[in-house]
C-alpha cells in the first residue's frame, strides 16, 4: 500500500472511539522507561513514528499548569526541522507555536525515531506528531465534554483552552490528568481540513534564526558546563596508520594540561583552555611516531578499483526484454569521493558522573543508535549512557559528529568527573570524516524508430553508502583502542527506497528495462551517508542519458522528458520549472547552455525539476550556473519558506560538488586536507538567481524535500555544459581542467 | 601576562599567552558565541569579527596585536530582543540554515557596510571571498546584505555601529 | 641680423627635424577587413594557437578579472602612467574583428596598430618580434575563433608628452631589434625551443630583466630580475636567490603546477603564467626549463653546499612529517618584537607540517626573504592569497587590517635575519605605508593563476 493510499483513508475518520489502553505506570522520568503496556489487540499501523512509539504522551505532554511539551526523536540539523514540527503540533493543538516546548533527540527524553536522515523526519516524526496531536485535542474536547454534560461538538479548542457555547471553559491544563494521554494511538485521527489551516502551510519564521544571528548558545560548540575541560585528539596521518612511539612529557609539561590520554592508536590531550589543549595537541602530534603503509587505492584508476571490488551483483528493476538498437547510447559516468564538509568541524561534550552514568552531547543523527554504539565501545550497559542532541555545524549526512561524541566519552571514561569537550581540527574533519562514496555507472540505452525509449540497461557499482547503525564499529576512537572494534561487514539489501542504489530505477515509462546493482562490500575509503546518498550519481548519469536520447531522437529534452514521463505529479513539475525558466525561450547566447535534471527522490518522496542556464569560460574552462530555476512539490506543505531554503541549498550545494569536490589521495594518505585542498563553492560563482517554486498538495501526506535537489541539480548541471559546448562530461567533478580539455580549442 | 581587550565596548583584562589567536579568548575567555572555528587556517570565514571597522579573521590574529583596539563580534551588532539591522535583515529572510557561518558572513558585511553604505552586487561577493557556505544559503545571505543596507539607510545612519560599538 | 636668420634657421630645423620625424614615425593604415572576423581556420591551427596564447599570456593583460576573455580594460600600472589594455577579441567595432593577418602580424612585429599607430611597449612587441610567420598565423587563428565581445577601451592615464604616440617611433629606434633570431647551431634542439619561447612569445624578460629609464629592458642585465603590476620578479640569472638553485626539474615542475616544494608557490603575476602554461605540452615546459636554468648556470660550489643541507634537511623532514598541520613548532615568545610575531602569526602554517602548496613556504627555503627587495612580502602578508575560486590553492588570510606599518617592518626584519645571509632591508615602515596605501601599486592574484574572481584588492587606493 502506497502512503497516499493510507493517508487517504486515514482522513475523516474520528478519533478516541477506541479503546483506550491505559498504563499502570505513574511517575515516570523518563519515556523510554516505561513498561510496555500490552496491546489488547494485535497492533494495527499506526501512522509515521507512531508504529513504533505508540504512547500519545511519548510525544506529547500537558502538564498541570498548563504547559505543553512536544517531543521528536528528530534533531535539528539546519534544516528547520524544529519550527516545522512546531507549526505540526500547534496546528492541531489548536495552540500557537511558541506556546510549545518542544523536545529533540535525547535518550532520557524523547522517542527512539532513529537517525534524521533520508529526508524522512516530516513524514515520520511530522506525521506521528500530527496524529497524536489531532488526538490529544479529541481527548481534551471529549474530557471536557463529559465535564460540561455536552457534545464534543458543541466545544471548540482554542489558545490551550476548550470553550463551550455557554462561556464556560478549561485550560487543557485543568482538563488533562495523569494518565489520559498515557494510551496508544489509533491508526485514524481527525485531522484538520485543508481550508482551516491556521499555522501550517505558512512561511513561519525558523526559531532558531534569532539566537544564530545574535550570538546566543545554538550549537554543542557553544556548551559550556561548569569545571569543563577542552580535549583534543592526535588522529593518525593516515587510514592505517599505527602508533609506534609517542613522548607524552613535552605535553604533559605544558601549561594547563591534565591529562594526556592513549589506548592503542587512540591518542588525545586534555587542558584547562582551549587554546592550551591545541597548542598541546601540537605538541604531542610532533612527538608521536606512526608506522604508515599504503591501504588506499590508485585515485588515477577508480573504475578499475570499484569494479574490482564488486562482490555480488543485485537486481533493483527488471521489465521486458533488452535489446539494442541502431540509435544506442552506451557511456560510463563516474562519481568521486566526496566530504560532508561542515564549515564547524565535528563536536561533543562528555562527562562521566560519579554514579557511573556518562552523559554525551552531541550533534549526532541518532541518539539512540549512536548511544548504542557508545556503550559497546566502552562495556557499559545502554541505560547508563544518556546521549542528548544539540545542533552542530550543518550535517549532510554521516559526518565527523558519532566519531567527536565517541572521543569525548572515551576521554571522559580515562579522565571522570568533569565534562569535556572534543572539538576536531579543520584538517581532521577532511581526513577522517566518512566520505559520500566513490561510484561508477554504465548505461546501455536505445531509441525505437518512433524516438521512444526502447531498451535500458543500468550497472551501478556502490558499496551501501550509509555504514550505520553499525555498533562499536562505526567509531573511530573504537576502531583505534588497544582493544579495536571493527565495524560490520556491509549487506546486499534492495529496498524501495534504497541506498547505493537509491533512484537508480528511472520513474520514466520504459517497457524494458534492467538495473543492476554490483554490491561492493567494502570501500577503501572510509564512506558513510552523504546527502541523497546514490541519488546524487544515479540521477546525474540517468538524466544526462535521457538528454542524450533526446538529442538522438531529435527531440527538446523537457518534450522528451514528458514522452516518457506518466506520473501526473511528476509532469507537474516539469512543465512547471520549464515554463518559469523560459525554456521554449530564445537561442542562448554562445559559450552558453540551458540544461534539465528531474527526479522524484527515492521514487517515493519529493519531485523535482530544475533547469539551468550555465555559463562555460572556453579559454579557461570554468564553468558557472547563471540561474536556476526549480519546480516541487513535496505533498502537503508545513512551511513554504523552509522548502524554498532547503531545495536553494541543495541546489547550490549539488553545483559545488558537481563542479569543484572530489577528496585527494595519495596511496597512503588523505591530501585533501583543508579547504585549500579541496575546494567548494565560493560567492564569484554563486548564480545570479535560484528559484524555487513550490507545487502545493493540500491533504496528500509530505513528501521528503531536504535531499530532493542534489542529483536533478547536478544533472541540470552536465546538460548545460553539453549545450554550451557540445560534449558531454561524464565524470564527476568537471573541473575547470576537464572542461577545457572537452572543449577543446574550437 | 595581561592583555586588554576592548570587545563591543567592553574592556577585559585577560590573562593568556600573548600569541593566543583571539578566537580562543572571545569563546574560551569571554563566553562569546559569536566567533566559530571553521578552520584556524584563514580560509572559511566563519570566525570573522571587525576590529576598527574591518573585517579580520579571529582565528589568525594573537590577542597581542590588539591592544587598544576595538574588537566587534555578531554580539555587538544587537541582541535577541533588539537586533540590530543586520540581524533583522538575516532574520526577516530568513538568511540561515545551519547557521553555523553566518556571524562571519555578518561581520564580513558589516565592515563593508560602514565603508560603503550602498555597495554594488560585486562588491558585496568581493567581501565575501573568503567566507564559506556549506548549506548554499548564499543567495540569501546576499539578499539580507542588500537588505540590511536599505534597513541602514532608512534609518538614515551613517554607520551600523553607530552608538554600538561606541 | 644674423640672429634673426639664426633664429629662422633654427625654428626651421626643427620643423623640418620634427616633420622628418613624423615622416619617420607614420605608419600606414591597413584597411579594415569586414569579413576578418567571419574567417574559418583548421581547428589544428587553432589548437596550436591556443598554446601559443598560452604561453604569452595573452589572457591575463587582455582581461579583467570577472569580464569575458580578450576584452581588454585592465589596467597595467607603469612607472610612466596607467595604461589599459585592448579588446583582442573579433568583435569588429571595438576587438580586433576587422583586423586582417597582416594587420595582426604588423602589430606583433612592429607594434603598430591597424590603424597605424605605434603601440605602447606595455604590449612587449620588443618580445613578440621574435615570433615566427607560422605561429603568427596559429595567434590569429586562435584569437579570431574567440567569441566577440563589445567592449571600449578605456584611456590610458599618461602624462604630457607621453600621450603623443609618434614619440614611439624614437623609442624603436634605440631599443626594438626587429625580427626573429636565428637557433645557435651549438645548442641543442631542446635549448633552442626554450629560447624561442621564453625570448618570444614568452616575453619572460618583460618582468625579470631590470628596465632603463625610458622603461626599456636593459640588455647588459638580463633576467637580473624586474618589477611587475607591484611585484619583483625575481633574478633568473646567475644573481638568482633561491637557496635551493632551481634545476631543469624543479622549474619544469614549477611551470607546470605552479608550486614546487623548495621554491613555494607562483602567485602575483606569475601565478597567471603558471595557470596559463598548463595547457603546454610537457616538451615546451622542458624546453622552457633548459633554457633558462642554463641561463641561471652552475650554482656557486658554496651556494651548493648551503643547498645540498638545506635539501636533506627537507628531506628529511617530509618524511617525519606527521598528522596533517597538527604538529609544529612549539611557540615560545620572547626575543625581539619580529620574533614573537612570527611565532604567534606566522609560524604555525610556516613551519606546520602541511606539505606544499597548501601550507606556508618554510622561509629558509624562500627566495624572497634572500631577495633585494622586500616586496613580494609585503604584498603577501599585506593583501594576502586570496582563494582561487574553485580550484584547489594555496589561500593565506591578509594581514593588512591586524598588522601596523611597523609590525610589519619588525617581522620583516626578523625574517631576514633569522632566514637569510643578506643584509638588512631598509626603508621598510615606508615601503609598507606606500603598499598599504596604493601609492605603490600591486595588483593581486589567486595563486591558481587565471582567475576571475577578486578584484586587485592591492591595486585600489582605500
Amino acid at each position: 500500500m502506497s502512503i497516499l493510499q493510507e493517508e487517504v483513508t486515514r482522513r475523516g475518520v474520528i478519533a478516541g472511539t477506541g479503546a483506550l489502553v491505559v498504563s499502570f505506570s505513574l511517575a515516570r522520568a523518563f519515556a523510554q522507561d516505561l513498561p510496555p503496556a500490552t496491546p489488547l489487540t494485535p497492533p494495527v499501523t499506526l501512522p509515521g513514528s507512531l508504529d513504533d512509539e505508540r504512547f500519545l504522551d511519548s510525544w506529547i505532554r500537558i502538564d498541570a499548569d498548563n504547559s505543553i511539551t512536544v517531543f521528536t526523536g528528530k534533531a535539528e540539523l539546519g534544516q528547520g526541522i524544529r519550527t516545522a514540527l512546531l507549526q505540526v503540533a500547534a496546528e492541531e493543538l489548536d495552540v500557537k507555536p511558541e506556546d510549545i516546548v518542544l523536545v529533540t533527540a535525547d535518550t532520557g527524553r524523547t522517542p527512539n525515531e532513529g537517525f534524521t536522515a533520508g529526508s524522512q523526519s516530516m513524514q515520520n516524526s511530522g506525521t506521528a506528531i500530527r496524529n497524536a496531536a489531532a488526538q490529544v485535542r479529541a481527548l481534551l474536547l471529549s474530557e471536557a465534554a463529559k465535564r460540561f454534560a455536552v457534545a464534543p461538538a458543541e466545544l471548540k479548542s482554542e489558545n490551550r483552552t476548550v470553550l463551550a457555547k455557554d462561556g464556560r471553559s478549561l485550560t487543557y491544563g485543568e482538563l488533562v490528568s495523569e494518565l489520559m494521554l498515557h494510551v496508544e494511538a489509533q491508526p485514524q485521527s481527525t485531522l484538520k481540513d485543508p481550508g482551516a489551516l491556521r499555522v501550517m502551510g505558512k512561511s513561519l519564521p525558523r526559531v532558531d534564526i534569532p539566537a544564530k544571528v545574535t550570538g546566543g548558545q545554538a550549537y554543542v560548540h557553544d556548551l559550556r558546563l561548569d569545571g569543563m575541560l577542552h580535549a583534543r585528539v592526535v588522529l593518525p596521518p593516515s587510514p592505517a596508520a599505527e602508533l609506534s612511539e609517542v613522548d607524552a612529557s613535552a605535553a604533559e609539561a605544558m601549561p594547563g594540561v591534565v591529562s594526556v590520554v592513549r589506548d592503542g592508536n587512540f591518542l588525545a590531550v586534555v587542558a584547562e583552555k582551549e587554546f592550551q589543549t591545541v597548542n598541546a595537541m601540537r605538541t604531542l602530534a610532533a612527538t608521536a611516531r606512526w608506522q604508515e603503509r599504503e591501504s588506499l587505492p590508485d585515485q588515477t584508476d577508480l573504475p578499475a578499483e570499484l569494479q574490482r571490488l564488486e562482490r555480488e551483483v543485485g537486481t533493483v528493476a527488471e521489465a521486458g526484454v533488452l535489446s539494442s538498437g541502431d540509435n544506442q547510447f552506451e557511456a560510463t559516468f563516474m562519481r568521486p569521493y566526496q566530504i560532508h564538509g561542515s564549515i564547524g568541524p565535528s563536536c561533543a561534550v562528555a562527562q562521566m558522573k560519579a554514579d557511573g552514568s556518562l552523559d554525551v552531547w552531541s550533534h549526532t543523527q541518532g541518539v539512540y543508535p549512536d548511544r548504542a554504539a557508545i556503550a559497546e565501545m566502552l562495556a557499559m550497559p545502554e541505560e547508563k549512557v544518556h546521549v542528548i542532541h544539540m545542533e552542530g555545524s550543518g550535517c549532510y549526512g554521516h559526518n565527523g559528529a558519532d566519531d567527536a561524541a565517541a572521543d569525548a566519552a572515551l576521554i571522559a571514561t580515562k579522565v571522570p568527573g568533569r565534562p569535556i569537550r572534543v572539538q576536531w581540527m579543520r584538517e581532521q574533519e577532511h581526513s577522517w570524516e566518512p566520505y559520500g562514496p566513490a561510484m561508477l555507472m554504465k548505461v546501455n540505452a536505445s531509441l525505437d524508430r518512433a524516438g521512444r525509449i526502447a531498451s535500458w540497461a543500468y550497472d551501478v557499482w556502490s558499496n551501501t553508502h550509509s555504514t550505520r547503525p553499525g555498533g562499536a564499529g562505526a567509531l573511530l576512537a573504537a576502531r583505534h583502542k588497544s582493544q579495536p572494534f571493527q565495524p560490520k561487514p556491509p549487506e546486499l539489501n534492495i529496498t524501495p527506497s534504497g541506498n547505493g542504489d537509491r533512484n537508480a530505477n528511472p520513474l520514466y515509462a520504459i517497457a524494458n528495462k534492467r538495473v543492476l546493482w554490483h554490491f561492493l562490500p567494502d570501500m577503501p575509503l572510509r564512506v558513510s551517508a552523504l546527502r541523497a546518498l546514490g541519488a546524487y550519481a544515479n540521477v546525474f548519469a540517468i538524466e544526462s542519458t535521457i538528454d542524450e536520447l533526446a538529442l538522438m531522437a531529435a527531440v527538446d529534452p523537457v518534450e522528451f522528458r514528458l514522452h516518457h514521463m506518466e506520473d501526473p505529479r511528476a509532469r507537474a513539475v516539469i512543465e512547471l520549472a520549464a515554463e518559469r525558466f523560459g525554456w521554449n525561450g530564445p537561442q542562448m547566447p554562445k559559450n552558453r547552455g540551458r540544461g534539465f535534471g528531474f527526479a522524484r527522490y527515492k521514487n517515493l518522496a519529493a519531485y523535482l525539476a530544475v533547469a539551468m542556464e550555465v555559463e562555460v569560460e572556453r579559454e579557461t574552462g570554468r564553468v558557472r550556473v547563471v540561474r536556476a530555476v526549480s519546480a516541487i512539490d513535496s505533498g502537503e506543505i508545513v512551511n513554504p519558506d523552509g522548502i524554498r531554503n532547503q531545495t536553494e541549498g541543495g541546489i547550490l550545494q549539488s553545483i559545488s560538488w558537481t563542479l569543484y569536490e572530489a577528496v585527494a589521495f595519495d596511496r597512503t594518505r588523505i591530501t585533501s586536507t583543508d579547504w585549500s585542498s579541496y575546494p567548494i563553492l565560493r560567492f564569484a560563482s554563486v548564480p545570479d538567481s535560484v528559484e524555487v517554486h513550490i507545487i502545493e498538495r493540500p491533504g496528500e501526506p509530505f513528501l521528503g524535500t531536504g535531499e530532493a535537489a542534489q542529483g536533478p541539480a547536478a544533472a541540470a548541471v552536465a546538460n548545460g555544459i553539453r549545450n554550451a559546448i557540445g560534449k558531454r562530461l561524464y565524470d564527476l567533478p568537471f573541473t575547470r581542467d576537464r572542461v577545457r580539455s572537452a572543449v577543446g580549442h574550437a | 601576562m595581561t592583555i586588554s581587550l576592548t570587545v563591543n565596548g567592553s574592556s577585559h583584562a585577560i590573562d593568556a599567552d600573548p600569541a593566543t589567536p583571539l578566537l580562543y579568548v572571545l569563546r574560551d575567555d569571554l563566553g562569546l558565541n559569536g566567533a566559530k572555528y571553521g578552520c584556524g587556517l584563514g580560509q572559511c570565514g566563519s570566525c570573522t569579527v571587525v576590529v576598527d571597522g574591518e573585517a579580520v579573521l579571529s582565528c589568525m590574529v594573537p590577542i597581542m596585536l590588539l591592544e587598544g583596539r576595538e574588537v566587534t563580534t555578531v554580539e555587538g551588532l544587537g541582541t535577541i530582543d533588539e537586533p540590530g539591522p543586520l540581524q533583522q535583515a538575516f532574520i526577516e529572510l530568513q538568511a540561515a540554515q545551519c547557521g553555523y557561518c553566518i556571524p562571519g558572513m555578518m561581520m564580513s558585511a558589516h565592515a563593508l557596510l560602514r565603508r560603503k553604505a550602498q555597495p554594488s552586487e560585486e562588491e558585496i561577493r568581493e567581501a565575501l571571498t573568503t567566507n564559506l557556505c556549506r548549506c548554499g544559503t548564499h543567495m540569501r545571505i546576499l539578499a539580507a546584505i542588500r537588505r540590511a543596507g536599505e534597513l541602514m539607510r532608512a534609518a538614515s545612519l551613517p554607520g551600523p555601529d553607530e552608538g554600538r560599538t561606541g | 641680423m644674423w640672429a634673426l636668420k639664426a633664429a629662422i634657421v633654427f625654428v626651421a630645423a626643427i620643423f623640418l627635424a620634427a616633420g622628418a620625424f613624423l615622416v619617420f614615425a607614420w605608419r600606414s593604415e591597413i584597411p579594415e577587413d569586414a569579413t576578418a572576423g567571419e574567417a574559418s581556420f583548421a581547428p589544428e591551427l587553432v589548437a596550436r594557437g591556443a598554446q601559443l596564447a598560452a604561453v604569452g599570456n595573452c589572457i591575463a593583460c587582455h582581461t579583467v578579472p570577472g569580464k569575458p576573455a580578450f576584452s581588454g580594460g585592465l589596467a597595467v600600472p607603469t612607472p610612466f602612467g596607467t595604461i589599459y589594455s585592448t579588446n583582442i577579441t573579433p568583435d569588429r567595432d571595438t576587438g580586433i574583428g576587422g583586423w586582417n593577418e597582416a594587420a595582426f602580424e604588423r602589430a606583433m612585429r612592429e607594434g603598430v596598430d591597424r590603424a597605424g599607430n605605434h603601440l605602447y611597449p606595455a604590449f612587449p612587441y620588443d618580445h613578440f618580434t621574435r615570433v615566427t610567420a607560422q605561429d603568427n598565423r596559429a595567434l590569429y587563428a586562435f584569437l579570431m575563433t574567440r567569441a566577440a565581445v563589445k567592449a571600449e577601451a578605456t584611456e590610458n592615464e599618461l602624462p604630457f608628452p607621453l600621450e603623443f604616440r609618434p614619440l614611439l617611433a624614437g623609442w624603436k629606434l634605440l631599443f626594438l631589434r626587429q625580427g626573429e633570431v636565428e637557433p645557435e647551431a651549438a645548442r641543442s634542439e631542446e635549448w633552442n625551443r626554450g629560447r624561442y619561447l621564453v625570448e618570444g612569445l614568452g616575453h619572460c624578460g618583460a618582468c625579470h630583466t631590470p628596465r632603463n629609464a625610458f622603461g626599456a629592458e636593459d640588455r647588459d642585465r638580463h633576467f637580473g630580475g624586474g618589477e611587475a603590476e607591484g611585484w619583483q620578479a625575481y633574478a633568473i640569472n646567475p644573481d638568482s636567490k633561491a637557496p635551493i638553485p632551481w634545476d631543469e626539474q624543479s622549474l619544469a615542475f614549477y611551470l607546470r603546477n605552479g608550486w614546487h616544494e623548495f621554491h613555494g608557490v607562483s602567485r602575483g603575476p606569475m601565478a597567471e603564467v603558471t595557470g596559463n602554461l598548463s595547457l603546454l605540452p610537457d616538451s615546451d615546459i622542458a624546453a622552457i626549463a633548459t633554457y633558462v636554468v642554463s641561463v641561471m648556470g652552475d650554482p656557486t660550489p658554496e651556494r651548493a653546499q648551503r643547498a645540498a643541507e638545506l635539501r636533506e634537511q627537507f628531506e628529511a623532514d617530509r618524511l617525519e612529517q606527521t598528522a596533517d598541520s597538527q604538529s609544529s613548532v612549539a611557540l615560545a615568545s620572547g626575543g625581539q618584537a619580529g620574533e614573537t610575531l612570527y611565532l604567534a602569526a606566522c609560524a604555525n602554517c610556516h613551519q606546520g607540517a602541511r606539505r606544499q602548496p597548501f601550507g606556508g613556504l618554510n622561509f629558509e627555503l624562500s627566495t624572497a626573504v634572500n631577495a633585494p627587495n622586500p616586496q613580494n612580502i609585503v604584498n603577501v602578508v599585506l593583501f594576502g592569497l586570496p582563494p582561487a575560486d574553485g580550484e584547489a590553492s594555496a589561500v593565506m588570510p591578509a594581514f593588512r587590517h591586524i598588522l601596523s606599518d611597523q609590525q610589519l617592518a619588525d617581522l620583516l626584519a626578523y625574517m631576514r635575519e633569522s632566514f637569510s645571509d643578506e643584509p638588512a632591508w631598509s626603508g621598510l615602515v615606508e615601503q609598507v605605508a606606500n603598499t598599504r596605501s596604493g601609492a605603490y601599486k600591486v595588483t593581486i592574484r589567486p595563486s591558481d593563476g587565471i582567475e576571475r574572481a577578486p578584484h586587485n584588492v592591492g591595486a585600489e587606493e582605500e
